[in-house]
């Protein structure tokens, strides 16, 4: 009885302190690297003290891959039960039938987003995801150890191998036996088709598919691309760089086991946290060149956005909530806390982030020469033409058949997949 | 019961009739017992099983479920001639992929289910021995099944993991690897570890019917047969491996069904890795991932027929029967 009255009195004091009578209770699923996750739960809170309603996080594992699998078979199932997913850049095609239209609730925002993110949520001209924060990977080397040998920062895949090669050499002489000199995301996963891009497109290789649809991945440059790769595994690379995606890298490096690492912006802030063995040993780069004809430097362009369900029962509270993560003042705060990248351009000049996250600023030109993947081009089709190129990928650098071999059989497996068109 | 019993038995010339009455009465009663765990099956099993063989015939997608229309056996094979005279085929049954994850998963099936009995059997007859503290090690030899696959593939995950690895370390300072081993990257050892982490979980199960079968063992036959100068071997060979036999083939069974259908472990371990996909991990990622729902169904609908028909004929080839007995 006692209990009962204790009860009682509680759920009478906690209605009082939730005073508007319209307040509901939102999920938001959500899988994050790092302290990703954490940092939404922080902004959660703000929303929850700002709008009375309650917002609970439904956490999944960090691979895009697993994730998409996922919300796939949720909204096709029309589940009520979420509101708002975090979806990555390359979904929106292929989820847009499922999504609520954002056009209209958000025309007074969407102006501040850099017009090529606001471009690439919009499908037959509805906007279905507002973007958080993007993302273009960087490569991190170790100043400190750079500097003890009198090496300076690659420019070129070529240079990247020889100095890390140098550098791991020497360290291993000197004892320090667990060192590598370059990781980054080599499992069979989205993550692997990201990084392939960066080094076929930067030797000139083309993207893939074309942008008009044509398969121009079996030619001699996205080869010799793979080949080099090829040549870090077991050199440069650990083996099981196979089977690392974003946080396996990110472990090895941040351990202070890597010379090199490729990976997105939000290692930088995490690198140089607290109790991380590396803080202020460490810098970024723009990811280097190929060589001939073609060459430059590429970064696969990443992101997160959120989008609303719409078999959510609160659709109007969902966008709310969306407009507040996606504001100005939150995504300067996820970028504090993170080092994500903002999608508001205005935040490229904010002089807090400059101070706290030097990387920022500087990413801006990176970000603005990123080469988005040829989901907007292969629509519903995305992630099986880009699982048809991982694991042609993933076969080179394991070994089992050559470079052209494996590129020769992928075009054949790509025009069976288009078929007529994409 | 014992009423029905006595009124059978003692008897007989009126019986007749009320026994006739009786099972019918019988027969009722099973029939309401079962019906409503027959309707549970339907409706958890049947059903979907009945949509999956069905979406197999269609072109469904999971964008769009209403969508779809009939194609026939398109899914399966179709075969389409060019004017030039060339014919192109298409379909799971030319699928080399579906071909891949079929002989993963038969190779998967055949090496754990052959290592499991063979560690099982051993650990069972040590356990069937007397010594002390035989309970607590019966109990802590099941962990490994109670703990959920998903914790221990994660588990196990991070035990291989080439860098920080216990496992590497180990073999490191034992001196028998000369360098890290990245266990779930490289294609030689993938297989390997998904077997390693399978046998580890699985040879308990395996352990525990055996000692169940052991268990039930007279004693007195073991004793003639040692009386009459048989050596150990002989009398395992000989006299308890043919009397638990049947129990093993069943365990056998069990353990293979399970091991056909094996998704989860490989999923976390190395889900897109072409050398460990298994059939359930094929069908999911076309289920779900791509947009493939009715080519997933047909996958799903195939692993079905063939744990079907391995079942029945391994049934037959080995002569158990399951409810008991021979």
């Amino acid at each position: 009885m006692k209990l009962l009255h204790a009860f009682l009195a509680f759920a009478v004091g906690a209605l009082m302190t939730v005073a508007p009578a319209r307040a509901v209770d939102l999920s938001i699923v959500s899988g994050d690297t790092g302290n990703g996750i954490k940092v939404l739960r922080e902004i959660l809170d703000r929303y929850e003290k700002q709008s009375g309603n309650k917002v609970s996080i439904v956490q999944m594992p960090p691979s895009t891959t697993d994730q998409f699998g996922q919300y796939k078979l949720w909204l096709a199932a029309g589940n009520t039960d979420i509101d708002v997913y975090q979806t990555d850049v390359i979904w929106a095609p292929q989820l847009a039938a499922q999504l609520v239209d954002l056009t209209e609730a958000t025309k007074d925002v969407v102006g501040a987003h850099f017009p090529s993110i606001i471009q690439s949520q919009t499908v037959n001209g509805k906007l279905v995801a507002l973007p958080i924060f993007t993302d273009a990977p960087a490569l991190y080397y170790r100043k400190d150890l750079l500097d003890k040998y009198g090496a300076k920062v690659p420019t070129t895949w070529k240079e990247l191998a020889d100095t890390a090669k140098l550098v791991m050499d020497k360290e291993r002489a000197a004892g320090n036996k667990d060192i590598w000199g370059f990781v980054f995301q080599g499992n069979a996963y989205e993550g692997l088709s990201c990084d392939a891009l960066e080094w076929v497109m930067s030797n000139g290789g083309g993207e893939i598919i074309e942008p008009d649809g044509t398969i121009s991945i079996n030619n001699p440059k996205a080869a010799a691309a793979l080949d080099m790769v090829k040549g870090w595994i077991g050199t440069i690379s650990p083996p099981g760089v196979l089977a690392y995606q974003e946080e396996e890298s990110r472990g090895v490096w941040q351990t202070g086991n890597a010379v090199f690492m490729r990976n997105w912006p939000y290692a930088y802030a995490l690198g140089n946290s607290e109790n991380s063995p590396i803080k202020g040993k460490f810098d970024v780069a723009p990811l280097p060149a190929g060589t001939g004809e073609g060459a430059r430097p590429v970064a696969t362009l990443g992101g997160w956005n959120l989008a609303v369900s719409k078999y959510s029962k609160h659709q109007d509270a969902a966008i709310e909530l969306v407009k507040f993560i996606a504001s100005p003042e939150m995504q300067k705060y996820r970028t504090l806390r993170t080092s994500n990248l903002p999608t508001i351009q205005a935040l490229y000049d904010d002089a807090d982030i400059a101070k706290e996250q030097p990387i920022i600023p500087r990413w801006k030109e990176v970000f603005l020469n990123a080469a988005p993947r040829p989901s907007a081009t292969v629509r519903v089709k995305y992630n099986e033409a880009s699982s048809q190129f991982w694991t042609a990928v993933h076969k080179t650098l394991s070994g089992e058949g050559s470079a052209a071999d494996n590129l020769a059989d992928l075009e054949v497996t790509l025009t069976k997949l288009k078929g007529s068109t994409w | 019961m014992v009423k029905t019993k006595t009124i059978s038995e003692t008897d007989a010339p009126v019986a007749r009739r009320p026994r006739s009455r009786l099972m019918r009465q019988r027969v009722r009663s099973a029939w309401l017992f079962l019906t409503p765990m027959l309707l549970v099956l339907a409706a958890v099993a049947g059903w979907p099983l009945i949509r999956t063989v069905y979406f197999s015939f269609t072109d469904a997608s999971l964008s769009d479920l209403d969508a779809r229309q009939w194609v026939g056996f398109a899914n399966y094979f179709s075969m389409l001639s060019l004017p030039s005279g060339r014919r192109i085929y298409d379909g799971l049954l030319v699928d080399p992929v579906w071909w891949r994850a079929v002989w993963n998963t038969a190779l998967f099936t055949a090496a754990s289910v052959t290592c499991e009995t063979i560690l099982g059997m051993i650990v069972a007859l040590v356990l069937n021995a007397e010594f002390r503290g035989r309970g607590i090690v019966r109990a802590a030899i099941l962990i490994p099944w109670a703990i959920p696959t998903i914790v221990s593939a994660k588990m196990w995950q991070w035990m291989l993991n080439d860098q920080f690895g216990i496992i590497n370390v180990v073999l490191l300072n034992l001196g028998l690897i000369s360098s890290k081993i990245a266990w779930t990257a490289s294609a030689d050892t993938a297989m390997v570890a998904v077997l390693i982490v399978d046998i580890w979980k699985t040879t308990p199960f395996m352990t525990l019917l055996i000692l169940a079968a052991l268990q039930m063992l007279p004693r007195e036959i073991i004793e003639v047969a040692k009386l009459d100068g048989a050596s150990p071997w002989q009398v395992f060979w000989w006299v308890t491996l043919p009397l638990i036999r049947p129990a093993v083939m069943v365990a056998v069974i069990f353990r293979a069904l399970d091991a056909l259908r094996i998704f989860d472990l490989i999923y976390v371990l190395t889900p897109n890795n072409v050398h460990t996909k298994s059939m359930s991990v094929f069908a999911r990622e076309n289920l779900f991932e791509f947009d493939k729902f009715a080519y997933g169904s047909a996958a799903s609908t195939l692993l079905f027929l063939i744990l079907a028909l391995l079942t029945i004929s391994y049934i037959r080839v080995a002569r158990i029967s399951l409810d008991g007995g021979r």
